[in-house]
């Protein structure tokens, strides 16, 4: 059976610094963003999807395990953050830290009962176990069902930085991706990560080498979805609301896609994918129920014909690891 | 205890669905090393094509559960020689997402010319009324549904397990080269195989037309809790799927009558107790 990426380069001098390079090349990009004049509020939402994205390849593309459900990892640090900034009227940078606290809780709790299958099995559990936080969140009275948590204070972050301001809070929001987005390249380059790729290439081996593979996948499950919930307590401040779109499985379908169509196991696809889905999304976004249908159709044409990805066929092309 | 037993039939009813649609994806994935995301689809194209019948063609119920297997599993026959065919070889993934994609196509098309309501679709004649069994009042149709799924069931288990067709496919199940160097055409069976688990399918539609209206939605809820059922009764035995999905349907009916809160969830949760206790599921070797 071949593995999900199998073309993967050796990590050598050059590919980090043609890494480090693009890196350096997309944080200039995003940082000229508001001297542009493009709409600052599309781009923060790319870039928290983005970074959900990157969280998500972390656990595909280099552990082999799709999950199908962490879109409750976004829900559940966005619901908790936002009751911590309206309810509890905890600071921004409080309210970051109970949203990704509660999704390391949650992720330690379904990694723990998903890491038990393996391939299939796990993506349709990690799906069953954010249907069922759908329905418990749909019927908990702190998030307000159908309604959701709305109107939340962005508030100052420590104590200065105005986050109603756009401008601001477009460079807290690139901030905070970036670090996320930096944190999971040293994950995927540090020794952790080359044993995470090791699995993935061939499980067998790595356990008869002395591996406890169900640790590093448990531990890369936790990394994921705590990031994931980073992700989704940014996102709080960018929608200003917390809602059962969330939590829902079209939007785990939605991060699959992104992933998808920027290339699995690639650094900087999920962003280019995160970015060309939520580009799509807005466009067509008077087209109603046909959007589903194209994203759909993106699905298709990607397995059949285009499995790498954006990014995956140009590092392909050019034998660099991006 | 009236309203126990109209939720215990409710319970069984569900059952029958998840028991139909489970034994399809244990038939594909057996064959295809495929998870259909795509089967919550078409069942509802199952109930689709049973309405269409019958407000176009005037085709009655009768002719609609008949037709629209064959027609579904038509639809699902060219979807395996123009599409899934090529992922042989490729991760079982691929599969997952390919099928998904597929869902959400057909989905979104449904929801574009019929919204998002139901369409409502009679009882026929023959099945319309109830009758009075001494402790509850039986309405004829829904236990026509669940006499009827376990006929389906039992029938398509005895296909498999006891018949020389069902012996190949078994065969071609556990070595597809081996089969083939006797002669059998492992990729004609292979279609036909996805076509048969794709009726079964459009089938539960067609039954739960009556019942819950015609939808473009109603499989892709239903879908995710089916997952749950295949986890909980694997998918190495046909029998075993029946039975999860009969009994899963059950205790969601006596959730209902005792906790109605939890029903939604509590084949969920007993899909977690499940893993924690015995992770390969209730029938199923490891994977």
């Amino acid at each position: 059976m071949t593995t999900l990426t199998d073309d993967t380069l050796p990590v050598t001098p050059r590919a980090m610094r043609d890494e480090m390079i693009a890196f350096v090349l997309m944080a200039l990009l995003l940082a000229s963003v508001p001297f542009t004049g493009v709409y600052p509020f599309f781009v923060m939402q790319a870039l928290c999807f983005a970074l959900l994205a990157c969280a998500f390849n972390l656990l595909i593309g280099y552990g082999g395990l799709l999950s199908f459900g962490h879109a409750m990892f976004l829900g559940t640090a966005g619901y908790c953050c936002a009751h911590a900034l309206k309810v509890w009227a905890l600071p921004p940078e409080l309210g970051i830290l109970v949203g990704i606290a509660a999704a390391f809780v949650l992720s330690l709790i379904t990694g723990y009962i998903s890491i038990r299958r393996q391939g299939i099995y796990f993506s349709m559990i990690t799906l069953a176990l954010s249907q069922l936080l759908y329905f418990i969140y749909l019927q908990a009275p702190f998030t307000h069902g159908e309604d959701g948590i709305q109107g939340i204070p962005q508030g100052r972050m420590f104590g200065v930085l105005d986050l109603s301001k756009p401008t601001v809070l477009y460079y807290v929001v690139l901030v905070g991706f970036l670090a996320g987005f930096l944190l999971i390249f040293r994950i995927i380059n540090s020794p952790f990560g080359e044993v995470l790729k090791a699995i993935r290439e061939n499980e067998p081996r790595a356990i008869s080498l002395g591996y406890r593979t169900d640790q590093y996948k448990f531990l890369a499950f936790v990394l994921s979805g705590t990031l994931a919930g980073f992700a989704g307590a940014l996102k709080v401040f960018v929608a200003q609301n917390a809602s059962l779109t969330d939590v829902h499985w079209s939007m785990s379908g939605e991060v699959v896609l992104m992933t998808l169509v920027g290339g699995l196991g690639t650094i900087f696809g999920p962003v280019v994918g995160a970015f060309a889905i939520i580009a799509m999304q807005q466009y067509l976004a008077g087209f109603g129920q046909w959007v589903t249908v194209i994203q759909g159709a993106i699905f298709v044409i990607c397995v059949l014909t285009f499995r790498r990805g954006v990014i995956g066929e140009i590092a392909h092309y050019f034998r660099r690891s991006l | 205890m009236q309203a126990l037993y109209a939720q215990l039939l409710v319970g069984l009813i569900n059952g029958s669905f998840y028991a139909l649609l489970s034994l399809g994806l244990a038939v594909i994935f057996g064959m295809l090393n495929i998870i259909n995301f795509a089967h919550g689809a078409l069942y509802m194209m199952g109930a689709f094509v049973a309405y269409f019948l019958l407000n176009l063609g005037g085709i009655n119920y009768w002719w609609a559960l008949l037709l629209a297997p064959i027609i579904v599993g038509i639809f699902g026959m060219i979807l395996e020689r123009t599409m899934l065919q090529w992922l042989t070889g490729l991760d079982h993934l691929y599969g997952l997402l390919l099928t998904f994609g597929i869902a959400l196509i057909v989905q979104g098309v449904f929801q574009n010319y019929f919204g998002s309501s139901g369409l409502p679709y009679a009882i026929p004649d023959q099945l319309k009324g109830g009758m009075n069994l001494g402790f509850m009042f039986l309405p004829i149709y829904r236990g026509w549904v669940v006499i009827f799924s376990l006929v389906v069931c039992i029938a398509t288990w005895f296909l498999i397990e006891k018949t020389r067709l069902g012996a190949y496919l078994r065969a071609a199940t556990e070595n597809p080269t081996l089969v083939r160097a006797f002669g059998v055409n492992v990729p004609r069976m292979i279609t036909l195989t996805y076509g048969l688990g794709v009726g079964l399918a459009a089938l539960a539609g067609v039954l739960s037309a009556p019942i819950n209206q015609v939808r473009p939605l109603m499989g892709a809820d239903l879908i995710i809790v089916v997952f749950a059922v295949v986890v909980i009764g694997g998918m190495g035995s046909i029998m075993g799927s029946i039975i999860t999905g009969f009994a899963l349907g059950v205790i969601e009916g006596l959730t209902k009558y005792f906790y109605p809160e939890a029903s939604n969830t509590v084949v969920f949760v007993l899909m977690v107790l499940v893993l924690l206790v015995k992770p390969t599921g209730l029938t199923g070797r490891a994977a």
